[in-house]
């Protein structure tokens, strides 16, 4: 899938829960993208992160940094 | 009109503690304080005449023919307008009552045509025993009246009319139109619509209150009339339209069905109905009804009908063949919320059991999607919280991003007679829609905002409420999470939420804000009612969560008159998304990483299930146009004229290697599909619809399946043709398998049903007759969660390429895409989507009403005609999207809510201009259908 629409759609997300902070936005944003994203979403937002991340908010980075790991 | 087995008791019930004994004909009668007489009479069983009374209407005191005799009280007077009092001896028949009677029914009878002489007319003149008339018709009289028949769906015969005025005050009572009245005075009074109109002509929505409240007929139903004969039999079912849910009597000649009569123990709609309801089931017969089974190999080749074994082994075979090639996650489904409970679940079910995925949507994504999971982290489920009786008890009504006299007529009317009964209203809408002003209703204030600004503009109430010291504390202590309560109110106390800055971003003065946030706050009980121009926006979820703030600090829940009130566009949005039919969730909104959750559908299903999220509906398109999504079975919902951003729809369909498309018509997306199964309409199968009160009412067949099987009979032998087998015999058997793996519907049974009428979820051991308020004593998730919401602007921008804001809804007439109501007659209200556009706007264009102008967007470029109207503010035009000619999604975005993805349909960015007709585009789609249309081949079953 498109990663600059995947991209938006990440930093959206992250948007939405930059105003809890950032410890709080993390963790939001990495718990929204593990209920609701397709795991091939994930897979293809991770790659991006890989590849540089272009377009990704710091948060947004960090959460997707986390997906990898089986969820704490 | 004449009802199968109407029980009518002439005057509306009272509420009153205290009961009244008196004695009828030598009866002993006991009833309510205030009760007329007349009903404490129909109540015990005595019948009194009556030609200007009935129960759905206050008492008028007309027809003189319920008159009464009363001990020690002088002359006779209506028993419809007299209350019952403590000790009252009442005489209905006595020989004085008889002869008045008798007179009064002969004036009736000497001006009115003999033929007609039937229904409740013919009935009191029975009753009177009038059997031939002194003053016959020769004189002057009102025979020679043209009728008029200018209404497609009903006539009136003023000859017929007995000037009751029970048309007038069903036009104002009940529908609260006003559209009706009584011209002239003396002989010279007759029933006249709008200034002396043509029924068509005049501000008649067609609603039909009229039709049902004639006592002669001279207002009667044109199929009824065209019968010539009374419908023989009644079906009780439940309207395939809006989420109000109205429940209907199909009454039938034969298997013909000649009207839909609403019925008056409907707990959702109390016997009233809307234009589309009542009148527009034609759909069913269309012309363009598609009956047969029909295959191809590919999009660019003509239709072949074929057999249903033949059809749904093919469509089975090329999914399987896809999966086996690309893997399971390479196909999907998406189920309706036109369809039932029973077919949404079998559909999800079909995915999950037979398909092997979770990719299964609905088409509340594109709508209410946000609704689900805001309200689910606000309070712990994801639904409404009131059900509509509530509205009677409101004293402010805060209305936001809907327009209930066009989109949820029947419940709207409930509403406007709460307003005209003094509960003031607050409008938040971009639009002048007619609640703002009209007869006897007048919004106190009209927040006229900017498209997509709800969450700058919430966040300004919610600021004064709090600064102000409006907060409902104790509500506040005992219901809610404190911790949330204090960031949230630190955070919407930020001089940027203020009213004075917000005002800078929203479009709406200060002093407007201010003043809505202290009526909301302060004004009694406060109920919020939100549609559309709510979720479909970038921000729609945190919409949803700002408006539960604003309730929950005002301690507006867990009691009738107040609440957070979703109004759900579909008749089973509220079902579909209950059904377990979004991509993460099983049925009762359970998350499918939930390892009890799966256990439960495992053994019972015995397969395996993903515990991965699937795909949704934007995603599968996304997905398709990069070649990993290439199946898609699609029930009920036409994604093509539908959802936003038609190019690139176009694009997902025209990528993937089978679609399935089961449907009445050939619709939009059948031009991508290579399997078309025919579907059925409400009329010819079982099953139930959740309208948005969480009532679940039953759906009852009334004809044979003209296309041979009724949905979820489809959905059957397709899953069997997967190899995974499915052997319900009865919708029934599937909500008794609902019933039993989702907490919410476990008191629920279609005997259950039958037995209640209907029943508000959950419906458990806790509530066994359902539960019409949630959250009394304490929210489904324990305490209530304030979330913090700030506002972020939508990605969609207006600059000079693109000046103004398009916005998008409906009318009354049609209903979503238009596949239903653009079939029917309901067409001569509305031929074709407008483009509303402000007169300097318009004006700055050099555009005059009528014009062809084009609309041009980042996305597409769509023509229509141009409609020159106030009602939208400068900046802003206004569409519908029920005509695929104009294909109003060419223009939509592909911007969606931050959480759910529903599309922002409500803000797009646009230039208009002045075209010459038709697009070029638009041209070609015509051209492609037609092309896409090609049936070349009959084949025997």
């Amino acid at each position: 899938m498109d990663a600059r629409r995947l991209t938006s759609m990440a930093n959206q997300i992250g948007a939405f829960f930059r105003v809890q902070g950032e410890a709080a936005a993390v963790a939001g944003v990495e718990d929204h993208l593990r209920k609701f994203w397709d795991p091939r979403m994930r897979r293809q937002i991770i790659e991006h992160l890989k590849a540089g991340g272009e377009g990704l908010e710091p948060a947004v980075r960090a959460a997707i940094a986390r997906l990898e790991a089986p969820r704490s | 009109m004449d009802l199968i087995n109407e029980h009518d008791l002439g005057t509306p019930p009272v509420e009153a503690d205290r009961l009244v004994t008196l004695t009828i004909d030598g009866r002993s009668i006991a009833a309510p304080e205030g009760t007329s007489l007349l009903r404490a009479a129909a109540l015990a069983g005595v019948v009194i005449p009556k030609l200007c009374a009935t129960d759905s209407l206050e008492p008028f005191g007309s027809c003189r023919l319920c008159l009464v005799e009363i001990a020690g009280r002088n002359g006779t007077p209506a028993s419809c307008t007299t209350p019952i009092a403590e000790g009252m001896q009442v005489s209905t028949q006595t020989p004085r009552l008889d002869r008045l009677r008798h007179g009064v029914m002969e004036l009736y009878l000497s001006d009115h045509p003999a033929a007609e002489i039937k229904g409740a007319v013919g009935e009191a003149a029975r009753r009177a025993g009038v059997a031939a008339v002194r003053y016959g018709p020769a004189g002057v009289c009102h025979s020679q009246a043209a009728p008029d028949l200018s209404n497609p769906y009903f006539s009136f015969d003023a000859s017929a009319c007995i000037v009751c005025s029970r048309c007038v005050r069903a036009c104002d009572e009940v529908q609260g139109t006003f559209a009706l009245t009584i011209a002239g005075r003396g002989f010279g009074s007759r029933v006249s619509a709008g200034q002396d109109e043509t029924f068509l002509a005049s501000e008649c929505v067609s609603c039909g209150a009229c039709v049902q409240a004639c006592p002669t007929d001279a207002l009667i139903e044109k199929p009824v009339q065209a019968a010539g004969v009374l419908p023989e039999r009644s079906v009780t079912t439940t309207c395939a339209y809006c989420g109000v849910g109205c429940t209907f009597e199909a009454q039938l000649v034969g298997d013909q069905v000649v009207r839909m009569i609403p019925a008056k123990d409907g707990k959702a709609n109390h016997g009233h109905s809307c234009v589309k309801g009542r009148f527009a089931w034609g759909y069913a017969n269309h012309r363009e009804r598609m009956l047969s089974p029909m295959i191809r190999e590919a999009i660019t080749d003509p239709w072949r009908q074929v057999s249903w074994d033949q059809a749904i082994t093919y469509a089975a075979r090329r999914l399987k063949a896809i999966q086996a090639a690309h893997g399971r996650g390479s196909v999907g489904a998406i189920s309706s919320s036109r369809c039932t409970n029973e077919e949404t679940y079998l559909v999800q079910k079909l995915a999950r059991a037979a398909l092997h995925t979770n990719n299964i949507d609905t088409c509340a994504r594109v709508c209410h999607s946000p609704t689900g999971y805001g309200l689910k982290a606000a309070f712990g489920t994801s639904a409404g919280t009131q059900d509509f009786d509530s509205v009677d008890h409101a004293d402010v009504i805060l209305v936001i991003g809907a327009n209930p006299t066009d989109a949820h007529p029947v419940f709207a009317s409930r509403m406007k007679r709460r307003l005209r009964a003094g509960a003031q209203l607050i409008v938040v809408d971009p639009r002048g829609i007619d609640l703002v002003r009209m007869p006897h209703v007048e919004a106190a204030h009209h927040l006229a905002l900017t498209p997509g600004t709800n969450v700058a503009l919430l966040n300004a109430l919610a600021h004064v409420i709090v600064t102000e010291g409006l907060v409902d504390e104790a509500f506040v202590r005992e219901r809610c999470n404190l911790i949330a309560f204090q960031a949230w109110a630190a955070f919407v106390a930020l001089p940027v939420n203020s009213p004075e800055v917000v005002s800078g971003v929203c479009g709406v003065p200060a002093d407007q804000l201010r003043a809505a946030a202290r009526l909301y706050a302060t004004g009694g009980n406060g109920a919020i009612y939100y549609g559309l121009g709510v979720t479909e926006h970038s921000q729609g979820t945190t919409t949803v969560m700002a408006i539960a703030n604003l309730a929950m600090a005002t301690g507006n829940l867990g009691r009738p008159g107040v609440g957070v009130n979703p109004l759900r566009g579909q008749n089973n949005v509220q079902g579909a998304c209950d059904m377990g039919s979004f991509p993460h969730e099983m049925s009762g909104y359970r998350h499918v990483s939930d390892i009890a959750t799966r256990q439960l559908f495992e053994s019972l299903w015995g397969v395996a299930l993903d515990p991965e999220p699937g795909l949704r509906i934007p995603n599968m398109l996304d997905a398709a146009v990069d070649g990993s999504f290439r199946g898609l079975y699609v029930q009920g919902e036409d994604i093509l004229q539908s959802d936003p951003d038609t190019h690139h729809v176009a694009a997902g369909l025209a990528a993937m290697d089978c679609v399935i498309v089961q449907d009445l018509f050939l619709n939009e997306t059948a031009s991508y599909a290579h399997v078309f199964l025919p579907g059925s309409t409400f009329l010819e199968k079982d099953g139930t619809f959740t309208n948005a009160e969480r009532r679940i009412q039953r759906v009852r067949k009334v004809m044979e399946p003209r296309n041979g099987y009724a949905d979820w009979e489809i959905t059957q032998l397709l899953s069997n043709a997967l190899g995974y087998p499915m052997a319900y015999a009865h919708p029934g058997e599937i909500m008794d398998e609902i019933a039993a793996v989702t907490p919410t519907f476990a008191g629920v049974s279609y005997q259950r049903l039958d037995a209640l009428g209907s029943i508000q979820w959950p419906c458990n051991d806790a509530a066994p007759e359902g539960t019409p308020v949630m959250h009394i004593d304490r929210f489904a998730r324990g305490a209530g969660e304030f979330i913090l919401t700030e506002y972020v602007p939508t990605e969609e921008r207006t600059g000079a390429r693109f000046p103004l804001l398009l916005t998008t809804g409906r009318v009354l007439s049609h209903y979503n895409v238009g596949a239903q109501t653009r079939r029917t007659d309901n067409t001569v209200w509305h031929q074709e989507d407008r483009l509303e556009i402000h007169p300097h706007d318009a004006e700055f264009r050099g555009l005059a009403d009528g014009d062809w102008v084009k609309v041009a967007s980042r996305a597409g470029e769509t023509s229509l005609r141009a409609l020159i109207t106030p009602r939208v503010a400068p900046g802003v035009v206004y569409t519908t999207f029920h005509h695929p000619s104009t294909q109003a999604n060419v223009i939509t975005t592909d911007h969606s809510d931050w959480a759910t993805n529903c599309p922002e349909y409500k803000v797009t960015a646009v230039q208009v201009g002045r075209s010459n007709g038709p697009t070029e585009w638009q041209s070609a789609a015509e051209t492609q259908n037609r092309l896409a249309r090609r049936v070349v081949a009959v084949a025997a079953e």
